[in-house]
């Protein structure tokens, strides 16, 4: 159990994260983001409602370590029209949270709210969704293992999401 | 039909080598192409093996409208309209499951999985009524072909085996795939939506001639062995079998390079034991021609499009909104070749995949581009020139020619031709 200093650093260092994560996205600083992943990153965004087997069933971003780093580099080509021009981004995070089961592995589970703001070629576009992180320490830094995002609308017909959700 | 010249509109509108924009984007034509396509002829609504059991359902579509295939207890597949008889209430609201009935929420009348009216709520007040007039709507023609169900809202018209006519041969091809014999569509499917309009997705399956270009962030970093199937100096061809069907034959690439499983970009080595069943399924030599020549590339007009390792499923819902419902091929008795073409297909297909994402990016400039006042036509003249008959008569050309969107609007006036 942390100690209520311990853990109002630690969350304030969870906080700064998700932040920081956040803005390398809506930034398009792909290089920068994909540092923040451990080397078993695993980015998940399900379809179909929270709690698919991605083993089994179609998922929208379904990608371990090495096709996090392809999506990356199509995205540094510059010729992934869809982000040609980038979209126009900014989201909020909030309500984040520590959960109460911790993984016995020393990872860290946290989750938070985003709401996100696209403006394409297309149209303007909201995507809400709930985030769910395992964090880790990585020398001194914390760094993502696990990002699942469930959007709200996963279950609908939804247009294309290009940009680093 | 204009009186004064005797010209109808669809022949002012679809020349041999160019259509008007207007065929995009017109509501008007929109609405006629429910009528006389999409209402009309035969149209991929869903597999058999989504409702594997008795009494398992699932909500399926056609253009708009909701359609509910159910298999009930006699093992019958159903396609029933999910409208109510009583007021128009959806009578069902789940996207699958397993109900011997779905009864309306609305004022309760209960329906069987076959579509009969079973019961009302308060039944004093219907004297006298003949509930046999009151089944919930159905798909006029059912009829499946290995597996693949259609339906088709006329009453007569050619079957569905006519409707197919040489593009059946490619879902053989397709199903043979399996050391079973059998496609299983069981990983769920990713509903993609695009502003633009259906026609844009269905000419798109089968064009050769973008690959290269739309597709070249992702052939650069990956090492794919795709891009080189649609260069100048590929020997693949596209192919117009009749009724709008399309093809990219691959295949004389893929015999080229003699090398089983190929067509995946993966090895006999590294699927041993599917490579072992389908030895034993077809005989050596039988299989290993299977694996070099891989599965078909084929769209069958109007919605169903069968990719390799993935097969959409084309929604129109407006004139410039569609979905393509995505899901990765599964073939029986292979769960090896399985679990790979469900990893593949997620990277490429759906909202976030590599290619897809982009395919859809140009149908939606595409849609917006023709709504410009001029110039008025789209050219899909690409090796008119150079086509020419196969052994069994079908239209073929290069693999970057525009064969495939030419066959397919010839068919479409035919379709379209009575209005
Ligand atoms: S609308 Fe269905 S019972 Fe009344
Ligand atoms: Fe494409």
């Amino acid at each position: 159990m942390l100690s209520r200093e311990s853990g109002a650093t630690l969350m304030s260092a969870i906080t700064a994260f998700l932040y920081r994560e956040a803005r390398l996205q809506d930034e398009h600083q792909y290089e920068a983001w994909e540092k923040l992943w451990t080397d078993d990153g695993v980015y998940w965004v399900p379809a179909n409602g929270v709690d698919i087997d991605p083993e089994r069933q179609m998922s929208i971003i379904y990608d371990n370590r090495s096709r996090i780093a392809l999506r990356v580099r199509q995205l540094m080509t510059g010729k992934h029209f869809t982000q040609t021009p980038q979209s126009n981004l900014r989201r909020l995070i909030s309500n984040i949270e520590l959960m109460d089961e911790q993984p016995d592995d020393g990872d860290i589970a946290v989750a938070s709210n985003s709401l996100i703001f696209e403006s394409s070629l297309r149209d303007d576009t909201l995507w809400a969704a709930r985030n769910e992180y395992r964090l880790r320490h990585v020398d001194g830094e914390l760094r993502m293992a696990h990002k699942k995002v469930i959007l709200v609308n996963n279950d609908k017909a939804i247009y294309t999401l290009s940009f680093l959700v | 039909m204009n009186m004064m010249t005797g010209v109808s509109p669809w022949e002012r509108l679809i020349r041999p080598d160019r259509v008007h924009g207007s065929l995009y984007t017109d509501p008007e034509i929109f609405e006629a192409e429910l009528k006389y396509i999409w209402y009309r002829t035969w149209v991929y609504v869903g597999h058999e093996s989504e409702v594997p059991n008795a009494n398992d359902y699932v909500v399926k579509s056609i253009g708009p409208q909701s359609v509910i295939m159910t298999r009930d207890e006699q093992g019958k597949v159903n396609l029933l309209l999910n409208r109510c008889s009583h007021r128009g209430n959806q009578v069902c609201s789940y996207e699958r499951g397993n109900a011997r009935s779905f009864t309306c929420p609305f004022h309760s009348w209960t329906f069987a999985n076959d579509g009969r009216l079973v019961g009302y709520a308060f039944p004093d007040g219907y004297e006298g009524q003949d509930k046999s007039q009151l089944a919930l709507g159905r798909v006029t023609r059912v009829e499946s072909y290995r597996g693949f169900v259609f339906g088709s809202f006329a009453a007569d018209g050619p079957t569905l085996k006519e409707h197919l006519g040489g593009a059946a041969e490619t879902i053989d091809r397709l199903v043979r795939t399996s050391p079973e014999g059998e496609v299983e569509i069981t990983a769920g499917f990713l509903k993609h939506r695009v502003k633009a309009n259906w026609k844009f997705i269905l000419e798109n399956e089968c064009d050769g001639y973008h690959p290269a270009f739309v597709h070249t962030s992702i052939f650069g970093v990956a090492d794919s062995m795709i891009g080189k199937l649609y260069g100048g100096a590929s020997t693949a061809l596209t192919r117009d079998y009749g009724n709008g069907h399309t093809e990219i034959d691959l295949r004389p690439e893929f015999r080229k390079r003699d090398a089983p499983m190929s067509w995946f970009g993966t090895s006999e080595e590294r699927l041993p034991d599917y490579a072992t069943r389908m030895k034993a399924a077809y005989g050596d030599t039988a299989a290993r021609g299977i694996m070099i020549d891989g599965t078909p590339h084929v769209m069958i007009f109007p919605n169903l499009f069968i990719a390799e390792i993935q097969m959409f499923v084309i929604q129109p819902l407006g004139v410039d909104d569609s979905v393509q419902h995505v899901t990765a091929l599964q073939f029986k008795g292979a769960p090896d070749l399985n679990r790979r073409l469900r990893q593949q297909t997620m990277g490429s297909v759906g909202p976030a995949g590599f290619l897809l994402a982009d395919d859809s990016e140009m149908y939606e400039r595409c849609h917006r581009g023709v709504l410009a006042r001029n110039p008025e036509w789209i050219f899909l003249g690409r090796g008119e020139k150079r086509e020419r008959q196969d052994e069994l008569g079908f239209t073929v050309g290069h693999v970057t020619d525009e064969v495939p969107s030419r066959g397919i609007w010839t068919h479409y006036r035919k379709l379209m031709e009575p209005a």
